[in-house]
């Protein structure tokens, strides 16, 4: 087990490197100058050479690269351009955000997603599993950020029961678990449990399908085992691969909260994407992306080793 | 019928057997689709939304980029517009069917650019093997490391805004997955005996790839393909939603749904109605490709 974790660690290293390289690359790849955004329009050729030597973008490439990279493992990922802060503290106050918000996605999405999924595989084919299966198709295939909206059509405009945007009263962006807050994370976290509800409900489903037309559950049945003891059975042997769709979802909800978190205003990771983009601020987008691509990676290796521990059918050779 | 037995006396069963045998596989998947009462629905819908955008300066429809300060946001039913209009006084009918040719267009190519690259791409991989196959995996393996609308906004946010740059976006997205499935059942249809059988007999490489490889791993591609158009759908109408494709006042749904935002409080379900069109294209979508899933699953 323990070299099975090491080997799978060691796998990651590469990888983390070319992620990084990814978000490198991004800002060159970039039409127009990367200091567009903090020149001012009639700066003179000296105060751009400057800027352009104080922001290291003068050296070759790979040198760009190496000193980024060497910079980022101590933490530094330079400062924003819009702000002048340093990147990585307005991330991970972001990122705080968005694991908020996907956490409470993910406890709708995934407890939904479980108990539809098993309802559906075990009454198969029934009106039951239809209905459930209906449900799931659905939650795949509806844009999400447009299921804000009229979440928000619904409970903010017409009923008037939910705030439609924001973290927080009067606009604080600080987090707190009570009541006052809590009603700002309601619809966004509807919004964003869909599609991990749609894809666990199928997985499940799938899963308990299959397991249950196996020979050893009509070895058990046979048995005079009851239902509810055949039914820990299905849990037990669907339980890995669920675990890791569950997890990768987990990971989709982090990195893919940007429109939701746009049609919310909700101050996570994504947001802070959004004004980004648009404020053509490349370090703050380059951090962003990095440690947003890096949780994924991290969420990955964690996925991988659980299900290798908890299941002995997976070979670790 | 000429190839069955002239006895007269043949039992129906007999008649019955070389003639179910006689269709050939996709035939037989034609027949299963077409029996499939979900995927004909759906096929229905698309064909119906597909048509009226082609043909939609045919129809006699409003002038979708025609607006008016004094009927602004109608409501649905209005007489003249029955879809009522949106925030500058266009007829929201008008720009839903024009709409539908940008929506479609932006979501439909990236995933055939990404089928013609990955399938290309993963036989190449499969077939080749060694270093080659080391080099692509390895290098989808980093795309993979994205969660994929991370990615999409990461490389169009860096890109710019614009059509082009959304539909490479999403491209790059998609090239990956679909380059994994071709990979994989390539390496599976490899080391089959007619493959073997026609490297023996002298057949080069790339015929092999053409006509061994390409036939029998092209239907199992196809059908992975055709579930990703309803992500891309999705993301294609999210970047435009964004301010990331599309520009006004061109109509696409993406971005009607975005200008439109601003009209909840006053029009609410007007504003809705882009999203509409996004959720019934994706879903249409996702439905037919289950339903060509399973019709391609004789076995069971």
């Amino acid at each position: 087990m323990l070299a099975y974790i090491a080997r799978r660690i060691v796998y990651v290293i590469p990888i983390v490197i070319s992620v990084a390289l990814v978000c490198f690359l991004l800002v060159h790849i970039t039409p127009g100058d990367p200091l567009v955004a903090v020149l001012p329009a009639d700066a003179s050729q000296e105060l751009a050479a400057q800027l352009r030597a104080a922001y290291g973008f003068d050296r070759p490439l790979p040198v760009q690269f190496g000193l980024w990279l060497l910079r980022a493992l101590h933490g530094d990922l330079g400062n924003s351009i819009a702000t002048g802060r340093p990147v990585l503290a307005e991330v991970m106050r972001a990122v705080g955000n968005t694991v908020t918000l996907a956490i409470a996605a993910a406890i709708i999405g995934f407890t939904m997603g479980i108990l539809l999924g098993l309802i559906a595989g075990y009454f198969r084919e029934t009106w039951i599993d239809k209905l459930a299966t209906s449900f799931a198709i659905a939650g795949v295939s509806v844009p999400h950020y447009w299921l804000g909206m009229v979440l928000v059509i619904i409970f903010s405009v017409e009923l008037n029961w939910l705030p439609a945007v924001g973290a927080g009263p009067g606009g604080s962006a600080a987090w707190a678990w009570d009541w006052d807050h809590l009603k700002y994370l309601v619809l966004p976290a509807i919004t964003t449990s869909v599609i991990p509800m749609g894809i666990v409900t199928r997985t499940v489903r799938a899963l308990t399908g299959d397991i249950l037309s196996q020979d050893f559950v009509e070895a058990l049945r046979a048995k005079g085992l009851h239902e509810t003891g055949v039914f820990r059975h299905v849990i037990k042997n669907a339980a890995p691969t669920a675990l890791a769709v569950m997890g990768l979802q987990l990971g989709y909800m982090l990195g893919g909260s940007i429109l939701i978190e746009t049609v919310f205003s909700w101050p996570g990771s994504g947001f802070l994407l959004n004004s980004a983009i648009f404020q053509r601020d490349l370090p703050l987008l380059q951090g962003t992306i990095l440690v947003l691509a890096l949780f994924f990676v991290f969420l990955n290796l964690l996925v991988d080793i659980a299900q290798a521990a908890i299941d002995p059918r997976i070979k670790r050779g | 019928m000429s190839e069955l037995p002239l006895s007269t006396t043949a039992d129906a069963a007999l008649q019955a057997a070389p003639a179910t045998k006689a269709r050939g596989y996709w035939a037989t998947v034609g027949r299963r689709i077409l029996r499939d009462k979900v995927s004909m629905a759906c096929a229905i819908v698309l064909l119906l939304i597909f048509v009226s955008a082609i043909l939609a300066p045919w129809l006699g429809l409003e002038d979708p980029y025609k607006g008016s300060m004094i009927r602004r946001l109608r409501h649905i039913g209005t007489s003249g517009y029955p879809l009522g209009t949106d925030e500058l006084g266009r007829d929201m009918l008008a720009r839903l069917i024009y709409g539908g040719r940008l929506s479609l267009v932006i979501g439909i190519l990236p995933v055939i650019l990404a089928f013609c690259i990955g399938t290309s791409l993963g036989i190449i991989a499969g077939y080749v093997g060694g270093k080659l196959n080391t080099a692509i995996m390895r290098t989808v393996d980093v795309f993979y490391a994205f969660p994929s609308v991370l990615l999409a906004i990461a490389i169009s946010g860096a890109l710019g805004a614009g059509i082009l740059n959304s539909i490479v976006a999403l491209t790059i997205v998609f090239v990956p997955q679909i380059t994994r499935v071709a990979e994989s059942v390539t390496t599976g249809v490899r080391n089959m005996d007619f493959v073997e059988a026609a490297r023996a007999s002298g057949a080069g490489p790339l015929t092999i790839m053409r006509v061994h490889i390409l036939g029998n791993v092209l239907g199992a591609i196809f059908v992975y393909a055709t579930s990703l158009i309803s992500v891309s759908m999705i993301l294609a109408a999210g970047l435009s939603f964004l301010g990331l494709g599309t520009k006004p006042p061109e109509p696409e749904w993406g971005l009607m749904l975005n200008t439109l935002r601003t009209a909840i409080y006053v029009n609410p379900w007007v504003a809705a109605l882009p999203g509409a069109m996004i959720f019934a294209v994706s879903i249409c979508f996702n439905l037919l490709s289950d339903g060509l899933r399973s019709a391609m699953d004789i076995r069971n």
